[in-house]
């Protein structure tokens, strides 16, 4: 899959601020007043931003309000909603902790259960994805939500849930890529089931129907950049996981912990990179390309 | 509205015929000429006469290489179109309502009107029937010819998908797939007519009819068994020769 810059740069801000918005709705760290502020703005920044940034990728952005119609099927749709819904609660329970010095709790809670839902949702437009093997498992949504949830720590300064937290998600991580590697091959879409053939002998891509390139192989066919894979997936679990539990373990400055988060955010950026680059749709195989 | 109808009263599809088509792509260019100036917006092309042109099709053409186990390879020319899934997988996903598929004979439409260009759908589908319009920015796709054949301004003879009508080797069928006395239906099980990706769990209503045998080599010539043997060991002077040539 074509790994477009505004949907990976959506996916990983979004994920970061709902998964900050998370911990603050739950009052970790419980903060009021002017340091409320500073939390609340930089979730919001990172949410919302992430939110416009998927519009670039649209032909007709003019047209994004329809996007809220079809909740009962979409996964797209519900993420719109949700990401409302998410935002609205957690704005609420901001005001009463920025300017009343008061955190109503059950507000928090709904927040924060709505923010997880928006990644969720948001994970499940690539995991519901049959077309693409790659995605189409349940650790595709268990995967984004332990990003956010692992970032969102991160951000609100629990050291100690955070170094859990990205333990395991390098972990799950791992578990991901592995997976992965095998489950093209493992759901069994192969030329012969795509062109029907298979009964006659092994098929191959002979002539293809154009010259050019079009927009199912540009958008789709995405096979370059797959070389570095594997030397990405060791930066992408360097910077993701690594550097900022070993940063967090030595005693606490503000600068590491800046430091910590811009890794994170660094390695999560390599790691989805990887989502969209090695995903394999199985468009490809009527080209004889994955 | 996106939300699959859980029955339609036609299901109104193409057989595509795998054995006689000889891959003159002349169904490609009559869909892009009818489809590029009815329904919706035009099948734009970029950079057409340069050096890298790209452009939006509804069907395409590709030649496959199959080799069986014993014998010669043979070269099978593959149209491909959206197939009008009965579990069209790109409907549901959309988040707009733009796909849709139509209870009364089952077509699969884009609105064009609502459609953002998220391009979702085109990922959901595993055909690649589907492709975004770059000057447009909405999703393309077979209308089944919508537009003609329903259309009474066109002599009745004229009231099928264009790619149908141009086909010059009848490799290409359209029918009502749902009505088991239909031409099309027929032609499918007498043909062993087959789904693509049928692993996809798209229920495609589009068939493909399966090459049929090939003849074989071994018969090639019926007087053969009737000739007297070559002889295999040379004899009089090229019998010499060749042993004179073997010592040397």
């Amino acid at each position: 899959m074509h790994p477009a810059p505004s949907i990976i740069l959506f996916t990983v801000l979004s994920g970061l601020g709902f998964g900050l918005l998370f911990w603050l709705g739950l009052g970790f760290p419980p903060v009021t007043g002017f340091s409320a502020f500073a939390f609340f703005t930089i979730a919001y920044l990172l949410a919302i931003g992430g939110l416009i940034s998927s519009t670039f990728h649209l032909g007709n952005p003019q047209r994004a309000l329809k996007a809220f119609t079809q909740w009962q099927t979409s996964w797209l749709s519900r993420e719109a909603w949700l990401s409302v819904f998410a935002l609205t609660f957690m704005g609420l329970y901001a005001i009463g902790a920025v300017f009343f010095a008061t955190r109503i709790a059950p507000l928090g809670w709904i927040g924060s259960a709505l923010a997880l839902a928006t990644v969720y949702a948001t994970s499940m437009i690539y995991g519901q994805l049959k077309t693409v093997p790659r995605w189409n498992h349940p650790t595709t949504p268990a995967l984004f939500l332990l990003l956010s949830v692992s970032g969102g720590a991160l951000l609100a300064g629990q050291v100690t849930y955070a170094i859990g937290l990205l333990a395991l998600s390098g972990v799950l991580q791992a578990v991901v890529w592995y997976l992965g590697d095998q489950r093209f091959a493992e759901r069994g879409t192969t030329m012969e089931t795509a062109t029907g053939l298979g009964n006659i002998g092994q098929v191959t891509a002979f002539e293809p129907p154009h010259t050019g390139t079009n927009y199912l192989l540009k958008e789709m066919v995405h096979v370059v950049g797959r070389k570095h894979s594997r030397k990405l997936r060791i930066i992408s679990l360097a910077l993701m996981v690594v550097l900022p539990v070993l940063l967090l373990l030595l005693p606490f400055s503000h600068a590491l912990a800046a430091v910590a988060v811009l890794s994170h955010l660094a390695g999560v950026l390599a790691s989805r990179w990887l989502f969209f680059a090695e995903a394999e749709h199985v468009v490809g195989l009527y080209y004889g390309i994955r | 509205m996106t939300q699959l109808p859980t029955h339609t009263e036609k299901k109104l599809g193409l057989v595509i015929d795998l054995d006689t088509c000889v891959g003159c792509h002349a169904c490609v260019v009559s869909c892009k000429g009818w489809n590029t100036e009815n329904y919706g917006a035009p099948l734009s092309d970029q950079d057409p006469y340069g050096a890298d042109p790209t452009g939006t099709f509804l069907n395409r053409v590709h030649s496959y290489e199959v080799q069986p186990d014993q014998g010669v390879a043979q070269l099978i020319h593959f149209p491909k179109s959206c197939l009008h899934c009965d579990d069209a997988p790109c409907v549901t996903v959309c988040p707009t309502g733009a796909s849709y598929k139509r209870v009364e004979d089952g077509i699969v439409l884009v609105n064009e009107s609502d459609c953002i260009g998220c391009g979702l759908c085109a990922w959901a589908c595993p055909y690649g029937a589907r492709e975004m319009d770059a000057d447009q920015g909405v999703m393309k796709k077979c209308t089944l010819c919508v537009d003609r054949i329903y259309n009474e301004n066109l002599p009745e003879e004229d009231r099928q998908p264009a790619c149908v009508r141009t086909c010059p080797s009848n490799a290409r069928h359209f029918g009502d797939l749902a009505d088991s006395e239909s031409d099309v239906s027929k032609l499918v099980a007498e043909r062993g007519g087959i789904d693509l990706m049928p692993e996809q769990g798209t229920k495609p209503v589009n068939k493909y009819l399966p090459p049929r045998p090939k003849d074989t080599w071994d018969q090639i010539d019926i007087l053969a068994p009737l000739l007297d043997p070559v002889a295999e060991e040379p004899k009089g002077f090229l019998g010499w020769l060749d042993k004179t040539l073997e010592k040397l």
